[in-house]
């Protein structure tokens, strides 16, 4: 199993939530005191910098005009990293291709942070989330037919070697491609593709990446993982290693259970003040018409965690906290209910959960759950 | 989920990509051929409309590819897709002198077929049309309907909010249906440039048949001054105001519209 320490670098320090109308979109960034927003910056890499200490990897995505994301360019972020930790892998999870209108940008991005790194980038994928189709201007119809025409398109570039190639796709053109640089890991680095439903995970299985799922707690990872594992039975390949299976979960181990649970109830931000109204939340397209016309009707979505408690995300599989042998427990559980998995997202920070807190659960983690768990569990190199 | 037709319930209108195109077409009435190109409220909406038009017209009201219980061809994504699959039907049929009346996003879509062809067409009507850029770039000429919430876009859209569907978790599945599918697929074709074709203004004056461009007093979601830039660059085009209405004239005032088509048409 590998670990890998992720914070979504929010900016937490906002008005009331009565007086505001959405965290997300149109939010005035009038909001940001500037010299705060740099201090949260240097806080957030250092924490980075604590878990490549420790052995954890390190994870981070890229959000667009939003308070709970201050990276709106993940690939940057990722090249600091490179330069200013040592041993760690460095996960982008992710680019959201289906928002990004220049794949080959994507693919020049990623190259060049592979070599800065010296070879220790994974490249993950997104669709990208409903909030941000507005903020990016992104339609969000076809977006799964976005985001695989770029993926391909990106693959290609990083290892088409013999000059420039053409490119007239549905949705993206381009008649000279030929990155500079080309990525140190060959023929790419590894590339992880987020499901959050079992019918996402069948094209990710035909290309053999990573499959990530984010808070799906139990049942509904065990589906998508289960999807990807038919899948390749259907086709007559081998059987999947757990290299193949990632999952993100709220994470926060404490000394004690009371402590693990305190600071899970900070993570907790992260659910409970995603104030964002319909509009953007559920965009025309972005899902089937009928779950969408189910939400205009005021069902509650499969992914809206502001209604439950910690104790809820708990037994759902959502949050793992507690003393290390509780969270030891919980990720065993999961790993047993799901049918195996190799890589753990520990949504570490979230918040305001201060940076001596964020460390200490780190530090909790890899030197009294990590052990006990790598002996279980092979920890496993990447796999490409 | 709602049941689309197939090509034993639904009318074949064209062929493309080696494949019939399929759609909920619906006729009524009797008279000279009327085409009515629905907007984002889809056809089921313009009931009243249609019935006021039918004692004078044969109304052939389509559900467009995505809209109302038609399917849509994977291939088919923008206005200019419609456009050409409406005049080759009318083509096929061999329709001639037909009225063309454009209902907002229907507008856009025929204004689009217009500049193209005309050939056919007897008369054009567009009822708060969508479709062109008359401000600076600065300026939204068209309220963003995909990011303003339910209760605003009924106020926009209508003199009187309470014409709307109101408050949709009061709403039959079916309906909020209709509402989900009829806004994929105006943000499939209109997401991006918003609701406009940069470069149809510049055109308009190829419209060479007589045409009425009508606008909701209350239209909150264009402007009046905008449909008056749009008949301004239609060579010869008359605007008129419609009272107690917004942007979805045709809910709210079908008679005073089916009057004004039936005068514009004599």
């Amino acid at each position: 199993m590998q670990y890998w320490h992720f914070s979504e670098t929010a900016y937490p320090y906002l008005p009331p939530p009565e007086t505001i109308d959405s965290i997300r979109v149109t939010l005035p960034n009038g909001v940001i005191d500037p010299e705060r927003a740099a201090a949260l910056w240097d806080r957030y890499l250092l924490e980075w910098q604590v878990a490549d200490e420790c052995g954890i990897n390190l994870m981070m995505n890229e959000h667009h005009a939003t308070a709970t994301c201050m990276d709106p360019a993940a690939p940057v972020i990722a090249g600091i990293l490179g330069r200013i930790t040592t041993k760690a892998r460095i996960l982008i999870l992710g680019n959201p291709v289906a928002n990004r209108k220049d794949p080959v940008r994507v693919a020049e991005e990623t190259a060049l942070v592979d070599l800065l790194s010296h070879g220790r980038l994974d490249v993950g994928f997104v669709r990208g989330v409903p909030y941000e189709v507005s903020a990016v201007n992104s339609k969000p119809v076809q977006m799964s037919e976005r985001m695989w025409e770029a993926i391909d398109l990106i693959k290609k570039a990083w290892t088409t070697h013999d000059g420039p190639f053409n490119w007239e796709g549905r949705f993206f053109h381009q008649r000279h491609v030929n990155i500079w640089p080309r990525p140190l890991q060959q023929p790419h680095p590894p590339v992880w593709v987020t499901a959050m439903t079992p019918g996402s995970a069948g094209r990710i299985a035909d290309n053999g990446d990573i499959v990530a799922s984010f808070l799906t707690g139990y049942e509904g990872t065990r589906k998508v993982f289960q999807a990807y594992r038919d899948r390749l039975a259907e086709t007559g390949r081998p059987a999947p290693a757990d290299d193949r299976f990632a999952y993100a979960a709220l994470v926060y181990t404490g000394r004690t259970d009371e402590e693990g649970l305190e600071g899970a109830r900070k993570l907790m931000w992260y659910v409970k003040a995603n104030k964002v109204p319909f509009e953007f939340v559920q965009p025309p397209g972005y899902t089937p018409y009928f779950v969408r016309a189910a939400g205009l009707r005021g069902e509650r979505s499969a992914y809206d965690f502001k209604s439950l408690t910690l104790e809820n995300l708990i037994d759902e599989g959502i949050v793992f906290a507690g003393s290390p042998s509780t969270v030891r427990g919980q990720i065993e559980k999961f790993h047993e209910r799901v049918g195996g998995f190799g890589h753990l997202l520990l949504m570490g920070q979230a918040g305001f959960l201060e940076h001596d807190e964020t460390v200490a659960g780190i530090r909790t983690f890899a030197e009294h759950v990590k052990p006990a768990l790598d002996r279980q569990f092979t920890p496993r190199p990447v796999t490409v | 989920m709602l049941t689309l037709v197939d090509s034993t319930t639904g009318t074949v209108v064209g062929r493309a990509e080696g494949e019939d195109v399929v759609l909920d077409v619906a006729t009524t009435g009797a008279g000279p051929t009327l085409l009515m190109l629905h907007g984002a409220e889809g056809r089921e909406a313009d009931t009243a409309f249609v019935d006021a038009l039918a004692g004078r017209f044969t109304v052939v009201a389509p559900s467009h590819p995505g809209f109302g219980l038609s399917p849509r061809p994977d291939w088919c994504d923008t206005v200019e897709d419609l456009a050409y699959l409406y005049l080759d039907w009318i083509e096929r049929q061999d329709l001639r002198d037909v009225v063309l009346v454009g209902l907002q996003f229907g507008g856009w879509l025929a204004a689009e077929m217009a500049v193209r062809d005309c050939s056919r067409l007897g008369r054009l009507v567009l009822v708060d049309p969508v479709g062109i850029k008359v401000g600076g770039r600065e300026d939204r000429d068209i309220v963003d309907v995909f990011a303003i919430p339910r209760g605003e876009l009924d106020a926009r859209n209508y003199a009187d909010p309470a014409a709307g569907p109101g408050d949709l978790t009061l709403a039959s599945v079916e309906d909020t249906e209709h509402i989900a599918r009829n806004e994929e697929a105006l943000a499939l074709y209109g997401w991006e440039p918003y609701l406009h074709n940069p470069r149809l203004r510049r055109w308009l004056p190829r419209i060479h048949v007589p045409t009425l461009v009508a606008w909701g007093a209350h239209d909150g979601i264009v402007s009046p001054g905008y449909g008056r830039a749009y008949a301004d660059a239609i060579p010869g085009a008359r605007f008129e105001i419609v009272d107690g209405a917004g942007h979805r004239a045709q809910v709210e005032q079908p008679a005073t519209l089916a009057a004004l088509v039936a005068d514009h048409t004599v």
